[in-house]
């Protein structure tokens, strides 16, 4: 692959949640504002730019990953998969969001999109987790308005649920 | 006409929660902007304390992709200075003119095609400062050390206020025991997850701005914005957008930036847009207060509190930027808390330093008052040999005493105190904790237990503010008082309801509550209710008490939302009487059917009957038009300060108690929060679940703001603390889930008879857990936030000493400071003489300092250079002044310096000292140096070894450059032991 | 927070890496996983005229386990080494630290190798190869070497790697039996820096602990058999040799009694978890 230049946009190329998505940025671009201000896809937030808070967490190749700390560049052939992404149909909402809604998980929403993201991977791999490994889990994800409370009781709400309906949706 | 509750008092589902589940939330920066927007960014000053001598922004300027750079003087040409707090003969801009007071000052703003480019544009901005000495501490403030702030005021104490309620004199004078504690409350925000947005445009042909900001309110500050900008408050727009990613207070203090926003947009001729980021918002978003309190207690023998005498010494930051001294006063009428006590005697006095403006804040002067009054209730159980449960049962206003007019003159509105602690002692098994406690120290566990008792004021009365100002200044600037609420309940052709109110939530779920109260009001189901939250100042209706602060909400704009829904149904009512042909008092509003009392089948659809205005208003009386309503709703109770400085400061309050076990780890220091029990009376519960998650979220900002969280300053007001990195914020991990429980008194003074329920939290848990570390430490005093390193201290004792110590080296640095010290000396192979004129010759100075490229000699004793410095992969140019002084040739010199660039400044003087030895010179040497700017407050943790690194890369280089001894002795030499 | 300009390389061959980093020194930067790098760029800390991306070279992939040492390739991530099955037992100190490196999140990006390179006094992984004393393989164009792991931490953020060399892998020695491990580290939160952080590992006649948090670098020192007050100080003398100093999340006196207590138990703990 030739050296992409500073001052120029060079075409990316990704797949976002199933659609192959085209578009051009300088090399620094963060995937974080190209995702949100290129691809339209504002559901992903941004808290700190520095990777501390984890509002920007979205999945790439299959994990979630912080859209902050990754270049649009770097992600040129991945596939990305963000909040919008979650609902199996407009209007509806997937299991894990339900329940969220159910326990009052969420406030001002600012956060919510990075924890639905790492929580939607998490609970694929670990269906049956306890209060303190969901709680450890969510550690790198900062939220100033719940305290934490209602979202792990929707985290286990949304498991055992899971647990229950064959279909991760 | 009646309908029921049906509702209020569930938790229904939010209406807002599916969008911002889906990503479909509508925050400020996931809204398109026009075309043509610009975007800003902005540099700010490094320095804690300066004079500004030049700004250089040529080659700013002509960056391709830049619109524009401002500064100072553009801001000050194009807008007036915001108001000041107190009577003061001096200005407060939003930019820094002529002068930086605090690290993060906007100096100037570069704007540009986007954010990246502004940000390439503030690379090429040179601004040169002069440093002033900085105040950091309040007590240096009150001492003149250091200079003054704003030298037309004289000194850095801009205010000095004395109040006495009852017979304080007499009461201390008669008083079996006096008891104090003093307390320093440290700095802290509750950071919300969103940062300050802005889009501000300018209409040259109006001369009119609109602008685009998730600014809460209260919109007071409308005013302040339009007269900065000098636009009358017609000319001057401002719109909320739909979400808003939390508050708590900070974004009061976006309004400065609306001004900067504003003057640029005039100035580019187009709209600009600006998102701050967390490393600005951190250092220059608005801070809480800290303070420093001396709080005395006249006592009985028995615990009973007799008189209160606070001394509070308030740290507003460089500015006295509106609406400070707030802070302190907006408790004015609680400051005996919970208490049944009727002498009081207050210093107030408020001191600028050389740190973040403050602000609003979660809890808003509450912390820092309860902080010291409740320390002060466990140190008077444990000095008089007292259960501080008793303490607190006996003091608290007893039940029946309500409504209760404090010594201040806050009206507590209702309240059960003692059954709710009853209650929360029972409901809480507070037995069970005693008995953990003592099964823990029979194990040689360190344990401990907090009690603390807090009154949470909600609904402020807009004029608390004026008590800062003498009854003679009041009388002259005529009366403040208040807190106006407004809703607007609306009907459209098809029937359907739509609610608009000034709140600017940000995440409390209004739109949700609002909908079950005018559901419930109207028969009809939340989903039949919009709410729209937005506010835009020039199209809706709203007061300067508009916006949410002081947990004003459920109170004052549920109860509004309420009045202007009772106000349609009363005309509607009339409509349908007329309809059905029954009297009005019998009609009922039900199942979204208005129907007659006792006959169900004589009804009408709601839809129908709302819509009737539109479509057959000549079939409806003129004083039955229900098209929309507007309720403004002001509590009467909030009235004026009285000429005796009496203050009902808050409309409603709630009552707290708190009970709590922590344990804490013998050798690392660290709390762990056992269990943790807050019970809560904040009125009437509209929604459970939101009241729980309030209480959750105030829980976790309270055990961040006592465990986790400092705004950290070095002596020399470096700011310390500016990513998460540093700041930290508690998570998952850190934060338990505490026992809630409820008790319910309505307050009488608002329409549904809630109370606010927001802040509570954050004025009663710090305290508590203190409480209870002091209870497990068996100390007399201690200060937030409690660090493992703090608590170890106490712990750890006496240091075992050091085996075979080397001849001791520096003084320690003061702990958190950025003053590095270090000694050192090496070998070089030349005599004395050659190694003076080597330190004396630019060329050799160009070979020997660390990445200079040019060195310029100015005169025989002072050199300047470029130098690139990096450690690792961070490196940056900075230009270095370097002076030789007290020179005794060939035996000693000092070498001053100063480094600049943008990453950082540093200065630092070391006296090198030359003496011959049989193989050539012994050179030692000690330095004294401080770093300050962007790389202390980002990378406090690396500086020292960065600093010892760059020290030893001259050295090094020196020796190289003499032929010096074995590199690797030279090495060690220097740096003493170790690897 | 957005970064300064610079030029982006994808790299396809190691060559084209080597060639890269000849060319353009320290003005170019390997980006690997990119979660510490990322910051200072975003931050301006660091500006770079290249950033040479090797996470697409199949041959730093992979993690090697063979004669008693785990080879992990230069674009080998964290999540990868940690969910490796045999981490467990083919090096129980690894999987005992892998944990505390920041969070799942940037585990799943970070790699092996860019947290040795990055080399912050703290950091688990540079601490886990002191204790272990694992090496570090350089390359550039000119050559390949190998360096030991006490002679590549040189200082604060400071390695032996030379500006046009990158690092390849980093090799752990392996679990031996009868050896026994043990990791402890405390900080202000979990995921946080680590205010100390301690790495024992002891063999029959040996017993070695690495410190990371106080001095400029992770540090380790051998104790022997030393055992009750002759080994309280001997660890005392550990503590003040590292030379710690005050920051804004500890004393330099508060990191010497963790020094002390914490090693003293992690010691012992890896005493007792001998085979």
């Amino acid at each position: 692959m030739p050296r992409l230049s500073a001052d120029a946009r060079h075409r990316i190329r990704f797949t976002v949640n199933g659609r192959v998505m085209e578009t051009e940025a300088e090399p620094r671009a963060l995937l974080s504002d190209v995702l949100r201000h290129d691809l339209a896809l504002t559901g992903t937030h941004v808290g700190c730019e520095h990777g501390v808070c984890g509002a920007c967490t979205i999945q790439i190749d299959g994990v979630p990953a912080r859209s902050c700390l990754t270049l649009a560049v770097q992600a040129d052939g991945a596939d990305i998969r963000t909040v919008e992404a979650l609902a199996p149909a407009p209007g509806r909402l997937s299991v894990l969001q339900d329940s969220f809604r159910r326990h009052h998980a969420l406030q001002c929403g600012f956060c919510t999109a990075g924890i639905l993201m790492s929580l939607d991977s998490y609970l694929r791999k670990h269906p049956n987790p306890s209060e303190g490994e969901l709680r450890d889990y969510l550690g790198g994800h900062l939220c100033r308005c719940t305290g934490y409370v209602p979202i792990v009781a929707a985290a286990l709400d949304a498991a055992k649920r899971l647990q229950e309906e064959p279909a991760h949706a | 006409m009646s309908s029921e509750t049906i509702w209020c008092g569930q938790s229904v589902e939010r209406v807002e929660d599916a969008a911002l589940l889906t990503g479909r939330g509508r925050f400020i920066d996931d809204l398109g902007v026009k075309p043509g927007t610009l975007h800003a960014a902005i540099l700010r000053s490094p320095h804690a304390h300066a004079t500004i001598t030049s700004i250089r922004a040529d080659a700013a300027r002509q960056m391709p992709g830049v619109a524009a750079i401002l500064t100072g003087p553009d801001i000050t040409a194009n807008s007036a200075s915001l108001p000041v707090g107190v009577r003061a003969q001096i200005e407060c801009w939003p930019i820094a003119v002529d002068r930086v007071r605090y690290v993060g000052e906007p100096v100037a703003i570069a704007v540009a095609t986007s954010r990246y480019v502004a940000e390439d544009a503030l690379d090429l901005i040179e601004v040169d400062y002069e440093t002033l000495p900085p105040v950091v501490d309040p007590l240096a403030a009150l001492d003149n050390t250091g200079s003054v702030l704003h030298p037309a005021l004289g000194s850095n104490l801009v205010n000095e206020r004395h109040f006495r309620y009852g017979d304080p004199e007499r009461a201390f004078a008669d008083a079996a025991r006096k008891i104090s504690v003093t307390i320093r409350y440290p700095r802290n925000s509750c950071t919300p997850m969103e940062t300050y947005g802005i889009v501000a445009e300018y209409d040259p042909g109006e001369d009119a701005y609109d602008v685009l900001t998730n600014f809460m309110g209260p919109f007071s500050l409308h005013s302040v914005m339009a007269r900065a900008l000098k636009v009358p408050g017609n000319r001057f727009r401002l719109r909320t957008p739909p979400d808003s990613g939390g508050s708590f207070g900070v974004k009061q203090g976006v309004f400065p930036y609306v001004v900067l926003m504003g003057v640029a947009a005039r100035l580019c001729g187009r709209p600009v847009k600006w998102v701050e980021d967390r490393l600005e918002h951190l250092a220059a978003s608005v801070s809480a207060t800290n303070r420093v309190t001396t709080l005395e207690a006249a006592v009985d023998a028995d615990g009973r509190v007799r008189a209160l005498s606070y001394d509070q010494i308030e740290d507003v930051g460089a500015h006295i930027r509106a609406p400070e001294p707030a802070t302190l006063y907006r408790m004015h009428g609680n400051l005996t808390g919970a208490y049944d006590i009727r002498h009081v005697a207050v210093r107030n006095r408020v001191v600028v330093t050389n740190k973040t403006p403050t602000g609003l804040n979660r809890g808003f002067g509450g912390p820092q008052v309860y902080y010291a009054l409740e320390r002060l209730m466990q140190r008077i159980a444990i000095e008089l040999g007292l259960d501080p449960l008793d303490v607190i049962r006996k003091n608290l206003i007893p039940s029946g005493a309500f409504p209760y007019r404090t010594a201040t003159g806050a009206l507590l509105d209702s309240g059960d105190y003692t059954k709710a602690l009853d209650l929360a002692l029972a409901d809480g098994q507070f037995d069970e904790l005693r008995k953990r406690q003592e099964q823990a120290r029979a194990e040689g566990r360190i344990y401990g237990i907090g009690l603390t008792a807090a009154v949470e004021p909600s609904v402020s009365n807009m004029g608390y503010i004026t008590t800062v100002l003498t009854p003679e200044e009041r009388r002259k600037a005529g009366p403040k008082n208040g807190a106006q609420a407004t809703a607007t309940v609306s009907l459209d052709p098809l029937g359907s309801v739509s609610v608009h109110v000034a709140s600017a939530p940000a995440g409390q779920g209004h739109r949700t509550v609002l909908a079950q109260i005018v559901a419930d009001e109207l028969g009809l189901k939340p989903s039949d209710v919009r709410v729209v939250a937005e506010l835009d100042t020039a199209r809706d209706a709203w007061s300067i008490a508009s916006g949410n602060y002081s947990s004003r909400f459920a109170a004052a704009v549920g109860g509004a939302a309420h009045l202007a829904a009772g106000k349609i149904k009363a005309k509607l009512a009339r409509t349908a009487a007329a309809q059905l042909n029954v009297p009005a008092s019998e009609i009922e509003f039900a199942q979204g059917r208005v129907r007659a009392r006792g006959n169900p089948d004589n009804a009408v659809s709601f839809s129908r009957l709302a819509a009737a205005s539109h479509w057959s208003p000549g079939l409806v009386p003129e004083e039955n038009q229900a098209l929309r309503e507007t309720a403004f709703w002001t509590p009467p109770e909030l009235t004026p300060p009285t000429e005796n400085d009496e203050i009902n400061s808050s409309l409603c309050h709630g009552f707290i108690f708190d009970f709590c076990g922590v344990e804490i780890d013998r050798i690392t220091g660290a709390v762990r929060i056992d269990k943790y029990v807050t019970m809560h009376d904040c009125g009437r519960i509209l929604h459970p679940g939101m009241v729980e998650g309030q209480v959750t979220g105030g829980f976790a900002h309270a055990v961040g703001a006592a465990l986790y969280e400092e705004f950290a300053y070095g002596p020399d007001g470096a700011f310390l603390t500016g990513t998460f990195a540093d700041y930290l914020v508690p998570t998952t991990t850190e934060v338990p889930s505490p026992v809630i429980l409820h008790l319910e008194t309505p307050s009488p003074f608002t329409p549904l008879g809630t109370k606010g329920v927001g802040e509570g939290n954050c004025m009663s848990t710090p305290v508590c857990l203190a409480n209870a570390v002091a209870d497990a430490l068996g100390v007399e005093s201690i200060d937030l936030p409690l660090t493992p390193a703090k608590i170890g201290a106490l712990l750890h004792g006496d240091e075992k000493p050091q085996r075979n110590a080397k001849p001791a080296p520096a003084t320690p640095a003061k702990g958190g400071g950025r003053a590095l010290r270090g000694q050192g000396e090496a070998q070089v192979a030349a005599s004395p003489e050659a190694v003076w004129e080597m330190l004396l010759d630019a060329d050799t100075l160009a070979s020997i300092i660390p990445g200079a490229h040019g060195v310029q000699k100015l005169s025989d004793t002072h050199f300047k250079a470029d130098v690139t410095l990096g450690v690792g992969p961070v490196t940056g140019r900075y230009k270095a002044d370097i002076r030789l002084s007290d020179l005794v040739r060939p035996k000693s010199v000092t070498l001053t310096g100063v480094v600049t660039g943008a990453l950082g400044d540093g200065r630092g003087s070391g006296r090198i000292t030359l003496t011959p030895n049989a193989n050539g010179t012994t050179l030692s040497y000690d330095y004294d140096a401080e770093i300050g700017g962007k790389v202390a407050s980002i990378g406090g943790r690396l500086l020292d070894g960065a600093a010892k690194m760059v020290i030893r890369q001259f050295f090094a280089a020196l020796a190289r450059k003499t032929g010096g001894a074995n590199k690797r002795g030279f090495f060690a030499r220097l740096f003493g032991g170790g690897k | 927070m957005k970064p300064a300009r610079f030029d982006y390389l994808r790299a396809e061959t190691l060559a084209e890496a080597h060639a890269a980093l000849a060319e353009d020194g320290n003005d170019a930067r390997i980006i690997a996983g990119g979660q510490t790098l990322m910051p200072m760029l975003s931050m301006r800390l660091a500006r770079p005229k290249v950033l040479v991306d090797i996470m697409h070279l199949p041959q730093l992939r992979k993690i090697a386990n063979s004669n008693n040492a785990i080879r992990v390739g230069a674009a080998v991530r964290q999540a990868e080494l940690l969910n490796w099955p045999e981490l467990a037992t083919a090096q129980p100190l690894l999987a005992a630290a892998l944990p505390w490196v920041g969070h799942p999140q940037t585990r799943n990006r970070g790699t092996i190798c860019g947290s040795a390179a990055h080399a912050d006094p703290s950091a688990e992984i540079p601490l886990s190869l002191i204790a272990l004393g694992g090496t570090v393989e350089l390359s550039s164009r000119r050559k390949h070497r190998s360096v030991a792991a006490e002679d590549f931490f040189t200082g604060m953020m400071s390695t032996a790697r030379s500006e046009d060399e990158m690092i390849e892998a980093v090799t752990f020695p392996a679990a031996r039996r009868g050896h026994g491990y043990a990791f402890n580290e405390f900080g202000r939160r979990h995921g946080d820096f680590a205010i100390v952080a301690c790495a024992a590992v002891v063999t029959d006649k040996e017993t070695r602990l690495a410190i990371g948090g106080v001095a400029d670098r992770p540090s380790v020192r051998e104790f022997g058999t030393l055992d009750g007050s002759a080994l309280d100080d001997a660890l005392n003398d550990f503590a003040f040799d590292l030379d710690a100093r005050d920051d804004l999340h500890a004393t330099a006196r508060y990191r010497r009694e963790l020094v002390r207590r914490m090693g003293r138990a992690t010691i012992e703990e890896a005493r007792q978890c001998r085979a």
